[in-house]
Formats: C-alpha cells, sequence, structure tokens
C-alpha cells in the first residue's frame, strides 16, 4: 500500500542538470526553484496561478510554478529562463525585447518570454490577435503590452525569414 | 501566502487511490484529490482549503485521453484542456468542446487542469459542466468494487457539488457523437479573456431548413450549476427562430435560470446577458 | 549609434540581466541567518483589540519570535502624517502596529518572525485574538456627516478641507447661456506593483548600523525616516533599492509593516525579510482615487468657457499616510480640474474624509485621472448641448499656445503650454473628420463607435513648494556624481532611482554627451544612499528633468575637468582642445590628441609627470533644484476609439491616441512606452479596476482573480506623437512623461463611451464602466 510523506526525495532535472532533493511536500515549484536551488529568475506574482509570473517549462510545456508541487516534478524536465538564456533558445526574444523596450521593470519578463516562446513554437504565424490572446494569463504592469506584441510579431517573422 | 500543511501520497494505480481514501476519507478537509490542481493549489495557497493528505493521481496517464468507441467519445478524466484543444477527434465529433476550449483561462493552465478535474469542482460558471450537460455527457465515477455511471444532468446538483459519493473518483466521461445536421454554438461573455464567465451557454440541436429538434440551451455562471434550459429550447422547437420566438423565449429563460449576483453584475444583469447569448447562439444554429 | 544621444531611441543597457532572469530584486537576496515576518492583521474595518495571545504562537515549530503593538512600540516611534502647507490637515497617531484598536480591515497588530515564511503563517493560525467590533464608517458621506467618529481624539471625520474661488464665479453662473451640471463616481483602485511590496532589514548591533534592502522609490526620504524612528543615527542607515517589480507611486509612502520589519531587524539583531504576498498587497498597499464630484460648467452660446464650479468629496482610510499625506490627490482635483482651460472664473470645494477602509494616497497621475476626467466630460455634455463638436469646442477654449505664462483660474503658474499644437496634431494623426463619417455610417447599421477627446495639463518636476514647504523631508533636488575611471569609462551615480522607467538609460545618454564619451562607456548606479548624492528619487514625473539636469552639470564640468588634465599632459592650452567620442580632439582639426583611456592613465597612475601645482579632479557633484515655478507644467491630448455594444454593455476599446508635450525628448522610444503604459494603467481604472468593500468594510475583491488588472486581450494599440516644448527653466529642457499616460486615458475613454451612446441619451459617469454601468444607462437593467 502506498504511504503517504510530508517529505519525499525528489530526483527532477532542472535546465539539464539532474537534482536530488528531499523536499517538503507541501512547497510548490516555484518556491523550490528560488529557495532551493537559488533560481530567482522565476518570479511569485500571486500565487494563485492568476498572473503568470511563475511560468516555468515542465516536459516541454509551460505550466504556473506556483500551481505545482515541487514533489510533482519527480523525473521531470524543469526549465527555467536561466536555462534558456543559457542554452540561447530565447536569443532572439531576448534581444527584440532589448530593442523595443518590451519591458519596463522585468518582474513579469522571465514568464512573459517562457510563454512567448511557448506561441512561437505552437503557432509560428500567429496574427497581432493571437499574440494577445496567448500572453493575456501574463500580467504586466508596465508596458501596456503593445511593445510586447510588437516585438513577437518582429521575431515571428524573422524566424519565419529564416527557415 | 504558503500552503498549510499535508501529507502527500502519489498514487501508482486506482486501487491506492481506494485505499488511500478509505483510509483518510474524503469528506471536508481530510483527503483531496490531487489532478491538475489548478483550482486546488491556489485554494491551498490563499489557505482556504487544509487536507490531511493530498493523493496526487496525476500519474495515472491511463486515464488521460480521447478515443472514439463506436458513436461516443471517452474523454478520459486526466486528459488536459490543451489535449482536448488539440485533438482532431475533438474538433471532429465535438466542436462544441473545441470552441469551449478557448474559453478557459490561458495556455499555461490548460497544459495542467484537467477535464474530470473541472467536472469534480463543478464550478457553476465553468465551461466543461455547461458542455457535458448539453452533450448528455455520461460522468463515469470509479470506486473500489466498481464503477457507475451519472448523466451530467443529473451529477452536478449545486454550487460545488455533485453527485460524486466519499471514495469515488472520476476516471472517464463518455459522450454520445451527435449525428449529421446537428449544429452548436458556445458563447460567453467574460470581461477578460480567460476570466470565468458572467454567463455563457452552450447550444447544440438538430437543425434542417428552419426546423429545430433537440435543442439543447445548458447556461453557465447563470444559477448555482449549470442548467439545461429546456422549456426554452422548446419554445424555439415548436416554434423556430424568429423575434417572437426569442421574445417568448425571454420569458420562458427567466422562469428556467436562477442567476445570483457576483461581484460587478447583479442577477438582474446576469439574467439579461442570458438573453442576449440566447439571441445570439440561436443566430449561430440557423445561420 | 553616434553622438549626440540625447533624442536617440538607445535600448536600455540595464534590461539586459532582467531578460535573462538575473535580476536582483529585493526578494531575491541571499543571506545569512534571515528570518521571515508575517503578520496578523485585523479581520474587521474597526475593532478593540479585548485580547491579543501570542503564547501558542511562540510555541509553534520555526518561530523566532511574536510581537505585539505595544512591545514593538519600544523600537519604533509613531508618526502623524500632515502638512503645514496643508492648511488645517489633521490625522491620527499610527504606530508601526496598531495597540489597542484596528482601523482597517487588514491593519497589521502583531507580527509573528520564523525560520521560514511558511512556518510563520503556521504560527499565525496560532494567534488568540479577541475583539470587540466597533461601528465602521465606510461610506464617504456618512463620514462626512460625522457619525461615527472613527478617531475618539476627533470631534468629527475631516482630515482636511479646502475652499477656493476666484472673485466673480456667481456673476458668471448668472450670465452664462448655458450650465451643465453633473456628478461623477471614481472607484478605489490599487497599484498592483507585479512585484510586491518588499523590505529585508538587516541590523548589525557592534555598529549600530541598518542596512535596509528595499523596494522603494525614495531611498533617501526612508533612510531619514529609519533613522528618525528607530533612532539611529543618519549615517548609520543605508537603504539600497537595486531592482524594484513595479512602483507607480505604491512604494513611495511608509509602510506600517516595513517599519515594523526594520524595527523587528532592531530588535532580533538579525535580518529580517517582510515580502507582501498578493492578498496582503491588496489589504494594505495603498489604494487611491475614491471620489464623489459634483461639477458644474457656465458657458456661452458661442461656446466660451466662463466658470467652473467644483464639489470633491474623497475617503481616505483612517489615517493620512505618512510622510506625503493624503490630502495631496485632493488638493490636485481642486488645482488642475479645467486647468487646459482660459476661463478665469473658478470655485472649488474640497473635503478628504478618514473612513474604515484601507488608506489611500499617491499613485501614478495623483488627482489628474480624476481632474482631467471630470473637466473634459463635462465639456463634451457642454459641447453636444450646444450642438457643437467636441474638438471644436476645444479649440476655443483651450489657452493659446501664445497666451504665456499663464496663471491658471485655481492660481497655477504655467511657463509655456502647446496645447493648440497638441490638438491640431492629435486630430490630424488620429484623421478625426474620417472617423466622425465612418462613425456615422456604422451608426445606421447599428454599430456604436464612440470618439473621446481629453485634453490634460501635468504636474511634473516638483519645486520644494510640494512637499519641503510644508514640512517634509523629502527632498526635490537631486545630485548626480560622475567620475572618471583611469580606462575613460565614466562612472555616473544618481540619487532618482531606476524602477524599469529608464532613467539609468537616459542618465547614460546625458552624461555621455556633456561629457563627450560613447554611451557603452557610461555605467550608471542608483538606488544606494551609502553611495549616490542625495535626493528625492522617483515620483511625480521628475526623474529625467531634475536628475537629468544634474547629470548634465555635472558632465559639464567634470568635461571641463577632463580638458584641464589634458591641457597639463598635452601642454596646449585647454581652449583648443575638446572631447569628443572618448577622444581629446584638436577644436581647430578634429585631430585626436590623446585617448581618455591615455588621460586616465596618466591623470591616476603617473600624476608625477604632471605640473607640480596641477591636481586633476575627475570626480565632480552636482545638484538641481526646480525653481521659478512650482511645477514644471506639461500638456497633451488623448484619443479614445471605442465601440460599445449595446445589447451586453460591452465596450471593446479600438485604438487609442496621445499628443503630449514633456519637452526635450531624450530617448523617444522610452517615453512613447512610458505613455503607453500609463494609458493601459488609466484605462484599467476606468474599465475594470476597484476595490470593492461591503458596507462592514471588508475588503470583497482582494485576489487577482477577483480585481481586474488590465490584460493584453482586451488592450488596443496605441499611437503616441510629441510636440516638443523644451522648459527654459533648466538647460536640458526636460519635463516629466511618466504619468501623461495615466491622466488622460480614463477621461478620453469615459468620453468616447458617452460618445457611442449619444444616440441613445444615455451617460456613464461612475468609473469602472461595468458591462452592468452601460446598461443601466441604456435602461436595458
Amino acid at each position: 500500500m502506498e504511504t503517504t510523506h510530508t517529505i519525499v526525495e525528489t530526483t527532477l532535472t532542472i535546465n539539464g542538470e539532474s537534482v536530488t532533493r528531499r523536499i517538503p511536500v507541501r512547497q510548490n515549484l516555484v518556491d523550490f526553484l528560488r529557495e532551493e536551488m537559488g533560481l530567482t529568475g522565476t518570479h511569485i506574482g500571486c500565487e494563485h496561478g492568476v498572473c503568470g509570473a511563475c511560468t516555468v517549462r515542465v516536459d516541454g510545456k509551460i505550466v504556473r510554478g506556483c500551481l505545482m508541487l515541487a514533489v510533482q516534478a519527480e523525473g521531470r524536465h524543469v526549465e527555467t529562463i536561466e536555462g534558456l538564456s543559457d542554452s540561447g533558445e530565447l536569443a532572439d526574444l531576448q534581444d527584440a525585447f532589448h530593442k523595443r523596450n518590451a519591458l519596463q521593470c522585468g518582474f513579469c519578463t522571465p514568464g512573459m518570454l517562457l510563454t512567448v516562446q511557448d506561441l512561437a513554437t505552437r503557432n509560428p504565424h500567429a496574427t497581432r490577435e493571437q499574440i494577445r490572446e496567448h500572453i493575456s494569463g501574463n500580467y504586466c504592469r508596465c508596458t501596456g503590452y503593445q511593445a510586447i506584441v510588437d516585438a513577437v510579431e518582429t521575431v515571428l517573422v524573422a524566424r519565419q525569414n529564416k527557415s | 501566502m504558503k500552503a498549510p500543511p499535508f501529507a502527500y501520497a502519489r498514487a501508482r494505480n486506482l486501487t491506492e487511490v481506494f485505499d488511500l481514501l478509505e483510509r483518510h476519507g474524503n469528506n471536508g478537509d481530510t483527503a483531496k484529490i490531487l489532478a491538475g490542481g489548478q483550482s486546488l493549489m491556489p485554494a491551498l495557497n490563499m489557505r482556504l482549503s487544509s487536507p490531511a493528505l493530498l493523493i496526487d493521481i496525476s500519474r495515472l496517464q491511463e486515464h488521460a485521453g480521447i478515443q472514439v468507441k463506436g458513436s461516443h467519445l471517452h474523454i478520459g478524466a486526466l486528459t488536459t484542456h490543451a489535449a482536448i484543444g488539440d485533438s482532431e477527434d475533438i474538433r471532429k465529433y465535438l466542436p462544441l468542446l473545441a470552441d469551449a476550449v478557448e474559453h478557459i483561462a490561458h495556455p499555461a493552465i490548460r497544459n495542467s487542469g484537467t477535464f474530470g478535474g473541472s467536472l469534480a469542482m463543478a464550478d457553476p460558471a465553468a465551461e466543461w459542466p455547461a458542455c457535458c450537460v448539453t452533450l448528455n455527457a455520461q460522468i463515469v465515477l470509479s470506486h473500489k468494487s466498481g464503477t457507475r455511471r451519472v448523466a451530467a444532468r443529473e451529477f452536478f446538483q449545486g454550487l460545488y457539488a455533485t453527485a460524486m459519493k466519499p471514495h469515488e473518483v472520476i476516471t472517464e466521461v463518455v459522450i454520445p457523437i451527435p449525428g449529421a445536421g446537428y449544429r452548436h454554438a458556445f458563447l460567453e461573455l467574460a470581461r477578460r479573456r480567460g476570466d470565468y464567465a458572467i454567463v455563457g451557454v452552450a447550444a447544440l440541436a438538430k437543425v434542417s431548413g428552419n426546423a429545430i429538434s433537440d435543442l439543447r440551451l445548458t447556461y453557465l455562471g447563470a444559477s448555482e450549476k449549470p442548467v439545461p434550459a429546456k422549456n426554452t429550447s422548446q419554445v424555439f422547437v415548436l416554434k423556430g427562430f424568429s423575434e417572437s420566438s426569442l421574445k417568448e423565449a425571454q420569458d420562458a429563460l427567466a422562469d428556467e435560470l436562477d442567476p445570483s449576483a457576483d461581484l460587478y453584475s447583479s442577477a438582474a444583469t446576469k439574467l439579461h446577458l442570458a438573453h442576449v447569448l440566447t439571441a445570439r447562439a440561436m443566430k449561430q444554429l440557423v445561420a | 549609434m553616434s553622438a549626440p544621444y540625447i533624442g536617440q531611441s538607445i535600448p536600455r543597457a540595464n534590461a539586459k540581466r532582467l531578460l535573462q532572469g538575473r535580476g536582483a530584486y529585493t526578494d531575491d537576496l541571499r543571506v545569512a541567518r534571515l528570518a521571515h515576518v508575517v503578520f496578523f492583521r485585523s479581520p474587521h474595518a474597526h475593532a478593540r483589540i479585548v485580547k491579543l495571545d501570542l503564547a501558542n504562537a511562540r510555541a509553534m515549530p520555526g518561530v523566532i519570535a511574536a510581537i505585539d503593538g505595544a512591545t514593538l512600540e519600544q523600537y519604533c516611534k509613531p508618526w502623524v502624517a500632515v502638512l503645514g502647507h496643508l492648511k488645517g490637515i489633521k490625522s491620527a497617531t499610527q504606530h508601526a502596529m496598531a495597540i489597542d484598536c484596528a482601523c482597517w480591515q487588514g491593519e497589521a497588530v502583531a507580527a509573528i518572525v520564523a525560520q521560514t515564511r511558511a512556518q510563520a503563517e503556521d504560527a499565525l493560525e496560532a494567534v488568540e485574538a479577541e475583539w470587540k467590533p466597533l461601528p465602521a464608517v465606510t461610506d464617504m458621506e456618512a463620514s462626512l456627516a460625522g457619525a461615527p467618529i472613527i478617531h475618539p481624539e476627533f470631534s468629527d471625520n475631516i482630515c482636511f478641507t479646502r475652499e477656493f474661488a476666484t472673485e466673480n464665479v456667481d456673476e458668471a453662473f448668472a450670465k452664462a447661456d448655458l450650465v451643465v451640471e453633473e456628478t461623477y463616481d471614481f472607484g478605489r483602485h490599487t497599484g498592483v506593483t507585479l512585484e510586491g511590496r518588499a523590505i529585508l532589514a538587516d541590523y548589525n548591533a557592534a555598529e549600530h548600523t541598518l542596512t535596509v534592502h528595499q523596494s522603494t522609490q525614495a531611498p533617501h526620504m526612508m533612510q531619514d525616516i529609519f533613522s528618525r524612528h528607530l533612532d539611529i543615527p543618519e549615517g548609520n542607515v543605508r537603504v539600497i533599492a537595486k531592482d524594484v517589480g513595479g512602483s507607480f507611486g505604491i512604494k513611495v509612502h511608509v509602510y506600517a509593516d516595513e517599519m515594523a520589519t526594520a524595527a523587528l531587524a532592531v530588535m532580533l539583531k538579525r535580518p529580517v525579510k517582510f515580502m507582501a504576498d498578493r492578498m496582503e498587497s491588496f489589504l494594505s498597499d495603498i489604494h487611491a482615487r475614491e471620489h464623489k464630484i459634483k461639477l458644474r460648467l457656465a458657458c456661452t452660446k458661442a461656446g466660451e468657457i466662463l466658470a467652473f464650479d467644483l464639489d470633491d468629496l474623497t475617503g481616505i482610510g483612517p489615517y493620512s499616510v505618512y510622510p506625503r499625506t493624503s490630502g495631496i490627490e485632493g488638493n490636485q482635483v481642486v488645482n488642475l480640474t479645467g486647468g487646459p482651460y482660459k476661463h478665469q472664473q473658478y470655485r472649488a470645494k474640497l473635503n478628504v474624509v478618514f473612513t474604515n477602509k484601507n488608506v489611500t494616497c499617491q499613485y501614478r497621475a495623483v488627482g489628474h485621472p480624476i481632474a482631467v476626467a471630470i473637466t473634459e466630460a463635462i465639456i463634451d455634455l457642454a459641447a453636444n448641448k450646444l450642438g457643437m463638436d467636441p474638438a471644436e469646442f476645444r479649440r476655443r477654449n483651450l489657452v493659446p499656445d501664445d497666451a504665456y505664462p499663464h496663471t491658471s483660474a485655481s492660481g497655477m503658474k504655467m511657463e509655456k503650454l502647446s496645447h493648440h499644437q497638441c490638438l491640431d496634431k492629435l486630430l490630424k494623426l488620429m484623421n478625426y473628420d474620417a472617423l466622425r463619417a465612418e462613425q456615422s455610417e456604422l451608426r445606421k447599421r447599428g454599430v456604436y463607435r464612440g470618439i473621446g477627446l481629453a485634453a490634460m495639463i501635468e504636474v511634473t518636476n516638483p519645486s520644494p513648494a510640494f512637499y519641503g514647504v510644508g514640512g517634509a523631508r523629502i527632498s526635490s533636488q537631486d545630485g548626480a556624481t560622475l567620475r572618471l575611471e583611469p580606462t575613460g569609462m565614466v562612472t555616473c551615480l544618481v540619487s532618482v532611482t531606476e524602477q524599469g522607467q529608464g532613467t539609468e538609460a537616459i542618465f547614460a545618454q546625458i552624461a555621455a554627451d556633456a561629457v563627450g564619451v560613447s554611451v557603452d562607456r557610461v555605467r550608471v548606479i542608483t538606488g544606494d544612499t551609502g553611495i549616490t548624492p542625495y535626493g528625492g528619487g522617483t515620483w511625480a514625473s521628475r526623474g529625467a528633468g531634475i536628475g537629468g539636469e544634474a547629470v548634465l552639470q555635472s558632465g559639464k564640468v567634470l568635461r571641463s575637468n577632463i580638458l584641464d588634465v589634458a591641457g597639463a599632459i598635452l601642454q596646449s592650452s585647454r581652449e583648443m582642445l575638446d572631447l569628443r567620442d572618448n577622444n581629446v580632439i584638436d577644436v581647430r582639426t578634429g585631430d585626436v590628441k590623446m585617448s581618455l583611456t591615455e588621460l586616465g592613465r596618466v591623470a591616476y597612475f603617473r600624476p608625477d609627470t604632471l605640473p607640480m601645482d596641477f591636481q586633476s579632479e575627475l570626480m565632480v557633484t552636482r545638484h538641481y533644484t526646480p525653481r521659478g515655478y512650482g511645477f514644471a507644467f506639461t500638456n497633451g491630448i488623448q484619443a479614445s476609439l471605442v465601440e460599445v455594444d449595446i445589447d451586453t454593455g460591452f465596450v471593446k476599446l479600438l485604438k487609442h491616441w496621445c499628443v503630449e508635450d514633456c519637452g526635450t525628448v531624450i530617448n523617444p522610444q522610452l517615453v512613447d512606452e512610458q505613455i503607453r503604459g500609463g494609458i493601459v494603467q488609466g484605462i484599467g481604472g476606468a474599465m475594470t479596476e476597484h476595490c470593492l468593500y461591503s458596507d462592514d468594510g471588508q475588503l470583497l475583491n482582494g485576489t487577482m482573480a477577483d480585481y481586474l488588472v488590465p490584460m493584453a486581450g482586451e488592450m488596443p494599440d496605441m499611437i503616441v506623437a510629441h510636440v516638443v516644448t523644451p522648459t527654459k527653466t533648466s538647460e536640458l529642457g526636460a519635463k516629466g512623461a511618466g504619468e501623461a499616460g495615466t491622466a488622460g486615458a480614463p477621461g478620453a475613454v469615459m468620453n468616447a463611451i458617452n460618445d457611442a451612446l449619444l444616440p441613445f441619451n444615455a451617460r456613464v459617469t461612475a468609473q469602472p464602466f461595468t458591462p452592468e454601468r452601460v446598461l443601466r444607462a441604456l435602461g436595458k437593467v
């Protein structure tokens, strides 16, 4: 019979690196990444799944880091802004955001970048309207969103031209 | 706020789930099933819920997936909203669900949230419960010694209340594929994309020329549970869709719905909006 | 990219770390022996504490301390938020944690410090409290009427009142052909910075020093506050604000829970961190804007405005907020209403009252969104009654561009504005006539579009008249220190802070031009009282105009000092030399005489080769205080195009325009993005954002699921353009731009909706404009 736990030894892959930790079961994934792994690029904005600041990628899909327990990541591949920056996967998006000033305070930016990369992968021909729709769960108080839409649109076009 | 302390068990199969439920009971806050977590986790992170035990069923992937079996579509309880949105079979056989999925939250939520979880939650403003009622879905409930099927319209019993008994879990939903000549409409009004609807309607009907039959209008956000508006539907079946039938339907609808005010909309506003959506859904059905 | 850099859209160097998730927000810091504090907050809007037993909480796992208000008072002096120049303003004494009585739901009454945040929250559940609920005053009008009284030491609930009138207001109304009157309601809303308020206070008992990492807009103000209230010498307090995840005025105030956190660090002799989570942010971040206003306008048949008559009632919660006070927003409404127009008669009455809701205070565009919205709404109403096009009505009344300096009817002195240029540019930009034609065509087909205009003035670059004269220790001057490094780089330390608006980027541009180096050779450091000059920080659209001027003046002197060194090295007359593109050049030929790298090497490592009586001075500090005018007023005009679904009451925002004049534009893209972000923040307040309270003072929508901030799906694209009228009060000529978007957007949207509803003789006047409010106006529910 399966037994119940309050701390679970968990092995997961974070940005390509295998990690084993004893994790209190109530700790959510974003707290684990920040507090235990020092990966502070993923932010906490609401802890209720509404703002999108904690968006990370698990097994290739974007999820809310605050709505997943860290122990649920057992055996999963977790990717964060730090890993995706170092691998260069987001380089063109980051460059476009930089040039277009598609960020101000930058607090939403890591979650926003993961979300728009998800769109670019799933729907490389997305219209402005579809870009707005895809990021509609990522709150940005600073930009008013237009610069973000512009930057994403630029990258989608550039990627199409490249491919 | 951080989640309160609880114990955790990752179930490897349904038997373990039933054993844990039996040992801990899932009445009240004793044990809770964790599926996609998109409703339960926010509740934990607000300390609105403090279960002694979370039973994580998210690894039971044999209960995820979409299958066509004869004249029915079977949707595993752990199928994510995103998987439904991506499914060719859904688009082909149950386009109502494909239309509805666009209204459910946002991409990252849709990747985790599950079909069964949404039904078990029974939020009156959620999309899937209303769709299931309109589609005459059967909810498959499993327990230690077997399974039983409950029709969606009996399954939803009130505000966050269902026919599910303690020690039961939803494992599957079986939906009859509407035959040829059926048309659908899913409409909802939300102030921001992905928010819970102020009010919405899941509509299905057989349409042939001007004749409307088997019309099913189910409203979300308009009562404590998804409401199949039979009398309203009957007006259009008997009289077709016209300005005068619409007027008549408005009165029937007012009798059938019992909306409660939310933070921003009064009951009267919701009723008005439900009527507006009825007209729009009917236009779409007969277009 | 080459000089001059001022005027170019250069990407912000400091954005790169944020794009890679390598920022340093307060919660990102890792500190040894860190303790976490959470607060036990009043569940009641108004209640006496009968019993507060922390013993069980203290015994919970991981708990380091559990402290009540009376204990903490020994470490932190209370405060009263009044200003001398707001005559008669009063407020009650406020403690870091309430001691006997809580006055709003969410007011902290006890602190739990534990090893982890989760443990601290667990212990909160073990706090035993008994309350005697007292009557809660939540309605502004009831508060004004005076019963019950919130603070027993006062005889009423009035924080501040002001009356203002020019000499012939009644006469103007008497002779008017048309008098229109309307009442406007503005719901409370709040900032919802994505990063919550955050403070990590670290006390070193051996040195009696306090180092505070804080998400704040005003490090020096907070240094002064911590010093005085915690009784630590000013020089021993250091406040550091590295990356700040949004502020908008939310993070420029003294919060009781943050003071408590610093006091706890002193008490416990270790670092203590407080991160406001989202739910406590809604309960305790300042709110803003709750106003009910009756406005009258008198005009002639020809459309000449003769007078405005304003009556504003605003409810601010139980305390005036320290140290800026909560009288300012209402005061701004009085100062700014009717501001763009040339009428001479004006009467205003303001009542600022206490209520048992969360406190309100200055939030982005303070008072402007209200003054602009009511002015512009009643102008449209008058234009409609006269059958005059709203653009034409404005043209007849805006202060002419050649009529400056101008003093408004409310007494505001304006140096030079460009209302007519802005109006002309806007109408052309939006193709106003074509939009009107399209609107009329679409109406025939049952599509109801509306076009709304909103002219505005905006307070920027405030002088000491804003706070300093009232006795607040808030600096209106700012400083910049520029240092040439041995490699020829320039380090630029500025007292204005960076919150993402791009201050560091524009300072680099100004410094590069002023000194004569390329912009990539300038490194800007802000947000640390330990190293930057003294200054006010970020608020009231002052960073570019005040901080920028300090950088410019400092850079000019550094350039001159560098040329002194060059003259000494080259044994040349310094008049023959100049600095360009990191090199010392011959002014006559443009030939490079030496690089700054070489100059730096000699100046720092081989000064022995320079004349005996020569000492190089390669670090320069200059400060700037705006004078002459109380504020550098800016102006602009916005337009909104909306489509109203008259069946559902839903409003679709189709497009938005803004033409504004902030003087010298240092970085066009950054200014445009300030405007855009500001517009959407203004739209939020106009359309969806509302702190809803029950009659007994419970906040009903304190989560991000229920409090509706603007998201990408519903926001329009925005077209921004400028007219450039530099202020002559500074050499740089820059005025502020950070709040213009927020100031004008609600008025433009309100007018657009009402324009769309015109065929139905329906108007909405209560923000936010929910579908239900639109349907009510249409008589559909």
